[in-house]
């Protein structure tokens, strides 16, 4: 409670709340006009509303329209329910801080219908109302700290004591706020992200296509039409850098989650070298807009989401006396560091130990182009190891062509075929290496699509599948299939001229003809035999440890 | 005179026969279902019956088992031509035994007491001359070519036994069998089908086409997605260019795959075939590469295109042909029916 440096009217612990209302233990079904009567104590006696206190009398106000709006609403269990997913501010997802303010308001209109419909049951009032009250007084906590962590960041509001408080900081918040990209089906969330949008001044990208029905919650863009047409000029709200990465994300010239990582990177650093702090505004506020401009391009990769965090924290961490250059070459310092311990010394611990396990005679298989794959092959290569490898290769994409210039260049005797000859050459092989995009907390593997269906295939044949993966792509989310979270590409790459005839053409005036181009599969971690991180080698399932001690360590 | 004249034209016809074999494999001729094939190769050996010359069942056999040769070497990946052959053989072998008055059965048992006591079946020479063997062995190839043609539709009937209201279904690549089923079950039944395009030729496009313009709702995905969709597959439909003899496949390229994505998600895997694609061999361990572009060849890398995959019968469920439903542990049983064990070899 001494954390919040607001007025005791709206302070939100149990007791201190029980003191500033009137009317005695049926407060909450008036709870519209006894807060606003705090506040109005507050101006009266002279204080300057805080941020905080502005924030409640706008939440105020919208619980007062939706009470009206949702008087018949059903049981308060529901709602209850409901304001849980929306109220909390996790950390480990990937979400821009600014989406979190505009829910915090609408948790709270959500308790409003509770004690409306509490009115009608006359029996257990006063045992039902308690319950009613503690949930009211949780719900408001949480609606406050996630407003609180929204602008601050996690640092220094783990310190909020509290016994409410104090379970949810140890174990993370169980359920995520959804991100955007996967609700693409429903038209509410559609429409805030336009408002939202609008108000940053993004231009809002457009589904292009038809959709296959079991992907109609995921976006489809085509490559033809990239965001970047569609922006005003000049664009004062997104700087020049991320408009530049955004198109190559969006064109795919910059692919791959180490070079989008790495590209992300960069771009920040101008973003911060060419920053100017406007009096009483943060650099955080600026944020969000350039992270949701790149999420329209392309959705963010969960590296990217990591090391987005990662800067936020940074940010957030600056003391407010420290002048502008200190704080922008401290924040161009820390971003340098983070670049070469997770990546590029990541990338050379994990070469040490997967040389290890390359010996003499092997043929190795490997699928589509991921470069810390090919960073380890040319570092065997270099210490003098014997193999060859087989390149995998799939349509629409062929990543794997560019994986095997790299590695013809470097003197590497190599293979290639299509993912389809699989089974024919697998016999050969001794070991598979796979990259990954992402390791989620479940053990699932995602990356390219076509890497579980090689491992589905290493297995049958027993051979070891390997996948080597730095830490900072360990991601919390959870998946067991490629349907509920996933990126869909341009479908319009499917389409291909063989023997002179392309079949594909016309595919959009059929009506009942789909095409898919998914971007990422998981694959389930009993196909996998080994993972190899910068921390080691581990088991697949041992990912949530790793996370754990990540965020100890932080 | 009529002799030479026939004889000159029925060369000619084999010569023809073989040259298309041969260019349709290379893939510079036009590209033939094996229901054509099977017919051509059927129609040109009742032309040998009734035009070349030959006195007992024995000479007839030797005529056809050298063209037969001749045949299949010219094309080895085609395998109705062989499979014909060996059924027009059978024929001949059935022919002669009525006409010498035999029952059939007992000279196709194969019982141990027959193997020990006679010396199997070497003793039969067909030397015998019969008058109404040509007529007879025309009149069973014509019966033969009659089946041959309403094989698509006999499988396409069965259809609605196996396809229910609301399925995804998933098949891969392009088969005229599987394309006369799934039509023949949208009549009815609303469904959807998920392609695989079947890389490098992708003639799983073409397929997508032709089920779509039925009125099908049709999605077509790359290769590598197939183990990532699998989970929402109800069954797998396919075709296969073979059918070998222990119940195993010799189909299209990805065919492996994605009998093992099937299996895993323990999603049935139908093959649709007909009785002519079943052909007595066993699994040959070497696959015949065929030519792929690539854009930059260079000059140190080999590139690897097999046109065929081998699939184990313990990754099908159910064989669908001309004559009904099968588990791939039948397969043999019919193959005895089919072909006579000596003309396994040509």
């Amino acid at each position: 409670m001494s954390a919040e440096p607001s007025v005791a009217s709206s302070s939100t612990p149990a007791t201190q709340h029980k003191k500033t209302t009137r009317g005695g233990t049926r407060h909450f079904t008036e709870g519209g006009p006894v807060k606003k009567d705090g506040i109005q104590q507050a101006k009266t006696e002279g204080k300057e509303l805080t941020k905080e206190e502005k924030q409640r009398l706008r939440k105020e106000k919208k619980q007062q329209k939706k009470s009206k709006e949702k008087k018949d609403e059903k049981a308060s269990q529901e709602s209850e329910k409901e304001k849980k997913p929306v109220s909390s501010a996790s950390p480990a997802s990937q979400p821009p801080t600014q989406p979190i303010t505009p829910k915090a308001p609408s948790a709270v209109p959500t308790l409003v219908p509770v004690p409306a419909s509490e009115t009608p049951a006359p029996a257990d009032k006063p045992a039902k109302s308690k319950a009613e009250m503690k949930a009211e007084r949780r719900a408001r906590q949480e609606a406050e700290r996630a407003s609180k962590q929204g602008k601050k960041g996690e640092v220094g509001q783990q310190a909020a004591p509290g016994k409410p408080k104090a379970p949810p900081s140890e174990l993370q918040p169980v359920v995520k706020r959804l991100p955007e990209h996967v609700q693409v089906d429903n038209p509410e969330v559609l429409k805030k992200l336009a408002k939202k949008l609008e108000r940053q001044q993004i231009p809002l990208r457009s589904d292009y296509g038809y959709k296959v029905s079991l992907f109609s919650h995921l976006h489809q863009y085509s490559r033809k039409a990239p965001l970047t047409q569609q922006l005003s000029i000049p664009s004062t709200v997104i700087h020049p850098a991320i408009v530049r990465l955004g198109l190559q994300y969006s064109q795919g010239i910059v692919a791959g989650s180490n070079a989008r990582s790495v590209a992300l990177l960069h771009a920040f650093k101008q973003v911060i070298r060419d920053y100017t702090t406007p009096p009483n505004e943060e650099l955080s506020r600026d944020l969000p807009n350039q992270f949701n401009f790149l999420n329209q391009c392309r959705p963010l990769s969960a590296s990217m989401g990591n090391a987005i965090k990662y800067i936020k924290k940074e940010i957030s961490n600056i003391p407010s006396q420290c002048k502008e250059e200190e704080a922008k070459s401290k924040l161009l310092n820390c971003i340098d560091r983070y670049i070469d311990e997770k990546i590029n010394l990541a990338a050379k611990a994990i070469a040490k130990s997967s040389i290890e396990k390359i010996s003499d005679g092997d043929v190795i298989l490997v699928y589509g182009c991921s470069s810390l794959v090919n960073h380890i092959l040319c570092e065997a290569f270099e210490k003098n190891r014997k193999f060859r490898v087989i390149v995998v290769d799939s349509r629409p994409r062929l990543e794997g062509r560019e994986a095997l210039r790299r590695l013809v260049q470097r003197g590497i005797s190599c293979t290639y075929v299509l993912i389809s000859a699989v089974s024919y050459i697998l016999p050969e092989v001794s070991k598979v290496f796979l990259g990954a995009h992402a390791l989620l907390a479940n053990g699932y593997v995602m990356s390219r699509v076509g890497t579980s269906q090689i491992a589905l295939v290493a297995k049958a044949f027993n051979v070891p599948v390997l996948v080597c993966c730095e830490t900072y792509k360990f991601c919390e989310r959870v998946q067991t299939d490629s349907f509920v979270s996933n990126e869909l590409d341009d479908p319009d790459d499917l389409i291909v001229t063989r023997k002179g005839k392309t079949q594909l053409e016309h595919w959009q005036e059929v009506p009942s003809l789909g095409l898919l181009n998914l971007v990422y599969d998981v694959t389930p971690p009993d196909f996998v035999d080994l993972v190899i991180t910068d921390l080691g080698m581990i088991p697949c399932t041992s990912v949530p440890v790793v996370l754990r001690v990540k965020n100890v360590d932080q | 005179m009529p002799g030479p004249d026939k004889e000159t034209d029925l060369t000619e016809r084999i010569e023809a026969f073989l040259s298309d074999l041969k260019r349709g494999g290379s893939g510079t001729g036009p590209l033939r279902g094996s229901a054509e094939t099977a017919r051509e190769t059927t129609a040109l050996l009742r032309r040998i019956t009734a035009q070349a010359r030959w006195s007992s069942a024995g000479d007839l056999m030797e005529i056809i088992r050298k063209e037969g040769r001749r045949m299949t070497a010219a094309q080895p990946s085609e395998t109705t031509v062989g499979n014909m052959i060996r059924r027009v053989l059978k024929i001949i072998r059935e022919e002669y035994a009525r006409s010498r008055g035999s029952s059939e059965e007992t000279d196709q048992q194969e019982s141990l007491h027959k193997l020990l006591t006679s010396g199997g079946l070497s003793e039969e020479n067909f030397r015998q001359h019969f008058a109404a063997l040509k007529a007879n062995v025309i009149e069973a190839i014509n019966e033969l070519l009659t089946e041959l043609e309403g094989t698509t539709d006999n499988i396409a009937m069965q259809a609605l036994e196996h396809i229910h209201s609301n399925e995804v279904i998933m098949t891969i690549g392009r088969s005229r069998t599987v394309e006369s089923f799934l039509k023949d079950a949208a009549r009815k039944r609303k469904f959807h089908v998920i392609v695989a395009e079947c890389a490098p030729f992708c003639q799983g496009h073409k397929m997508a086409t032709s089920l779509s313009e039925a009125g099908i709702e049709t999605t077509v995905i790359a290769d590598a997605a197939i183990f990532a969709v699998m989970s929402r597959v109800n069954k797998v439909i396919i075709g296969t260019q073979t059918v070998l003899a222990n119940g195993g496949l010799r189909a299209v390229n990805g065919t492996h795959t994605l009998a093992l994505a099937a299996k895993h998600h323990s999603t049935p895997l139908i093959v649709c075939a007909p009785m002519f694609k079943l052909s007595p061999q066993v699994r040959r361990l070497t696959n015949e590469p065929d030519f792929y572009n690539f854009c930059e060849i260079l000059s140190k890398v080999n590139v690897h295109c097999p046109v065929f995959d081998y699939v184990p019968p313990e990754l099908i469920t159910l064989f669908i042909s001309n004559i009904g439903g099968h588990a791939p542990s039948y397969i043999y049983r019919l193959m005895s029916e089919l072909y006579h064990p000596e003309d396994h070899e040509l």
